[in-house]
């Protein structure tokens, strides 16, 4: 039983993270539409330039300010280069050109910084709680607490900001009908630069946590391409349905692989997430809490 | 002027149903398959090509045209976008494998075929969320082939023979006592197969087969109400298209890479078919080997001049600086063409006709 709480409460902190990645493509894809494949790229681009900020003798705080520009002007760009030209065209293009950014921004990121493994420092130490293990004999890692619970203070942040400020109602209005926003006097490029922008910072921050968590390397991106399970069991469109499926896919990999994996062979945690979201679609195409698809003629 | 299908009457339906009914357009395959099968082989014995150019070159490029070609089905025509083409390419490698091991005097060709086949039954088991979902959902979903099969493949012993280093090297191929082991008879195989399987595809996508996939990819709703049945159209899309992915991979295993291994078929195989596909042109035959063509010679492009940079002002780049490069004049490269021109090379090809068809008196 110790043993069970241990794995799900690992679990549990790690879909947090993973929550907090599929954040960042719920925000881009509720407010413009657009599915933004290149959300794993900008964790990866994000923490690779602080690393490297860093490793040239850095204040780790101005380094993460200066990725924090870095990845605001990313995320405007690419709002002006790639996407504005690309207004008005099937979202399968909009998707497509997204993938091709990946590839850019990955390629980018490794000729700045190179391809090395390299490791982030964020001063929080990967040790076992005591008083926990003491008291229920229940190991879990300090890191991952308190990256949960940076992760969880972001995403009440962004729930406030999108319920209770003047840009969150003009964002959700935006995500609502990009036509009728326009008509009521809604500026919506201010709103995509603004989604962008919000965006990388979300990025930056996946990208500090897991990065400080396994190491800043190339495989952050397959990190990122864990959110899409996530995104299809929480519904695209929904950020409780984001944090809820990040919940359900972190718990649900890692006691998958404790219980299941030793009987086949191990390593199924890199399917395992993907083969439960399809199998979840095929009795709920539209997610946990997205919106219900009506389709007419 | 060059290009004019004026005065080119058609008096039977036979002539009408050609499948290349423009009498320059019948010329000019005819002239490419007479480049492809006795120009290159001329050249090749004249010494003037060396082996590079086919296994580097030619070889892949053809391989990858017949992927592209089966992702264009699915996605082209049938619009159900995948991202687990490495995962179907694959199976055929493996199922031809194992065909080959397992049966005594197997023909390769037969391997090959039953390797598709086996693609193909992968193929509608994974299309099955087709019927429910679409657009990114779909996507998204058909990154669980991707990760599933290739764990399969690594993980049962039994596809890859028991072998513990998990490479294993395909065997010959051989047909009618000969061995084809050069590069250029290698080349000449991919080749047949591909040609064959080209005109496949460009005679299924104007039958009622490749009408049904249009009208499910530009309405799916309205395709079921003037009576296509959704759940045939979409498997049997899944099916041809992995289909052609699964022989694709037995040629990308047998004559391109000469090991059958699960590393070779990894999500950036599948990306870089994808990609391929954007390139090309989206539902386009044509825009396949365009597509192709064009990511095969990139890379090589770009090798070529660093290469020449490095020689001539002395700028050497370090190679890890070289690939990330790479990386981003692909990704510059996808940006540029959807945004230019968002039916890819294909559409290009189609606007010069268009020109030619007038050339030299435009008005």
């Amino acid at each position: 039983m110790q043993f069970f709480l241990e794995v799900l409460i690992g679990g549990l902190l790690s879909g947090i993270m993973y929550s907090l990645v599929a954040l960042g493509f719920v925000l881009i894809y509720k407010a413009s539409g657009v599915f933004n494949f290149a959300q794993g790229a900008m964790v990866y681009f994000a923490a690779l330039t602080t690393v490297g900020l860093v490793d040239s003798g850095m204040s780790l705080w101005l380094a993460i300010l200066l990725t924090m520009v870095a990845m605001v002007v990313l995320g405007l760009l690419t709002e002006k280069i790639v996407l504005r030209p690309l207004v008005a065209q099937h979202e399968i293009t909009l998707f497509m050109a997204t993938i091709g950014l990946t590839f850019f921004v990955e390629g980018l990121a490794q000729a700045i910084w190179g391809a090395n493994v390299r490791a982030l420092d964020l001063g929080i130490e990967d040790v076992p709680l005591e008083w926990l293990l003491e008291s229920a004999n229940i190991a879990v890692s300090q890191f991952d607490l308190i990256a949960s619970g940076i992760a969880a203070a972001l995403v009440i942040l962004l729930a406030i900001f999108f319920s209770k400020t003047k840009i969150g109602r003009a964002l959700r209005a935006v995500a609502d009908d990009h036509q009728a926003a326009l008509s009521i006097g809604i500026p919506l490029q201010h709103i995509w630069a603004i989604v962008w922008a919000v965006a990388g910072f979300v990025a930056l921050v996946a990208g500090l946590l897991w990065g400080a968590r396994n190491g800043v390397q190339f495989a952050l991106t397959f990190v990122a391409l864990k959110a899409l399970p996530v995104l299809i069991l929480g519904g695209f469109t929904s950020v409780p349905g984001a944090i809820l499926g990040g919940l359900i896919i972190g718990a649900s990999e890692k006691l998958a692989e404790v219980y299941i994996g030793p009987h086949v062979g191990g390593g199924i945690e890199g399917w395992f997430p993907y083969v439960l979201a399809l199998l979840f679609l095929l009795v709920r195409p539209e997610g946990l809490f997205g919106e219900k698809i009506i389709r007419r003629i | 002027m060059l290009y004019r299908e004026a005065g080119q009457f058609k008096a039977t339906y036979v002539e009408d149903s050609e499948i290349f009914p423009i009498r320059q357009d019948k010329f000019g395959i005819a002239l490419i398959l007479a480049a492809a099968f006795v120009g290159i082989p001329l050249l090749s014995v004249a010494g003037i090509l060396a082996d590079y150019t086919f296994t580097a070159i030619l070889t892949p490029f053809l391989i990858f045209a017949l992927a592209t070609l089966g992702l264009n089905i699915l996605t082209g025509y049938a619009g159900q976008l995948s991202l687990g083409t490495a995962a179907f390419m694959a199976v055929g490698a493996f199922a031809s494998y194992n065909f080959m091991l397992r049966i005594d005097g197997m023909p390769i060709l037969g391997a090959f075929i039953l390797g598709g086949l086996c693609a193909a039954a992968v193929g509608i088991v994974f299309g099955l969320p087709s019927l429910r979902i679409r657009g990114f959902y779909l996507a998204a979903a058909t990154l669980a082939t991707q990760f599933f099969i290739v764990w399969v493949l690594t993980k049962v012993g039994w596809f890859t023979n028991y072998n513990s280093s998990g490479v294993i090297t395909a065997q010959k191929i051989e047909m009618f006592g000969y061995t084809f082991d050069t590069a250029f008879s290698k080349y000449l195989f991919v080749l047949s197969v591909v040609t064959v399987m080209a005109l496949l595809a460009k005679n299924m996508v104007r039958t009622n087969v490749g009408r049904s996939w249009m009208a499910i990819r530009d309405m799916d709703m309205a395709a079921e109400v003037i009576g296509f049945r959704p759940m045939r159209t979409k498997l049997l899309a899944f099916a041809v298209s992995s289909f052609y992915c699964g022989v694709a991979g037995a040629l990308f295993a047998y004559a391109y890479l000469g090991t059958v291994e699960p590393e070779g078929f990894s999500l950036d195989l599948s990306f870089r078919i994808l990609f391929m596909v954007i390139i090309g042109g989206v539902g386009s035959i044509l825009g396949s080997f365009f597509g192709a063509a064009f990511i095969v010679l990139v890379p090589i492009f770009l090798n070529t001049f660093t290469g020449f940079l490095e020689n001539t002002v002395g700028i050497g780049l370090p190679s890890g600086i070289s690939s990330s490069i790479e990386l981003m004049v692909f990704g510059a490269l996808i940006i540029f063409f959807l945004i230019v021109e968002p039916h890819g090379l294909a559409r290009l090809w189609q606007i010069g006709k268009e020109k030619l068809r007038l050339w030299p008196f435009p008005h």
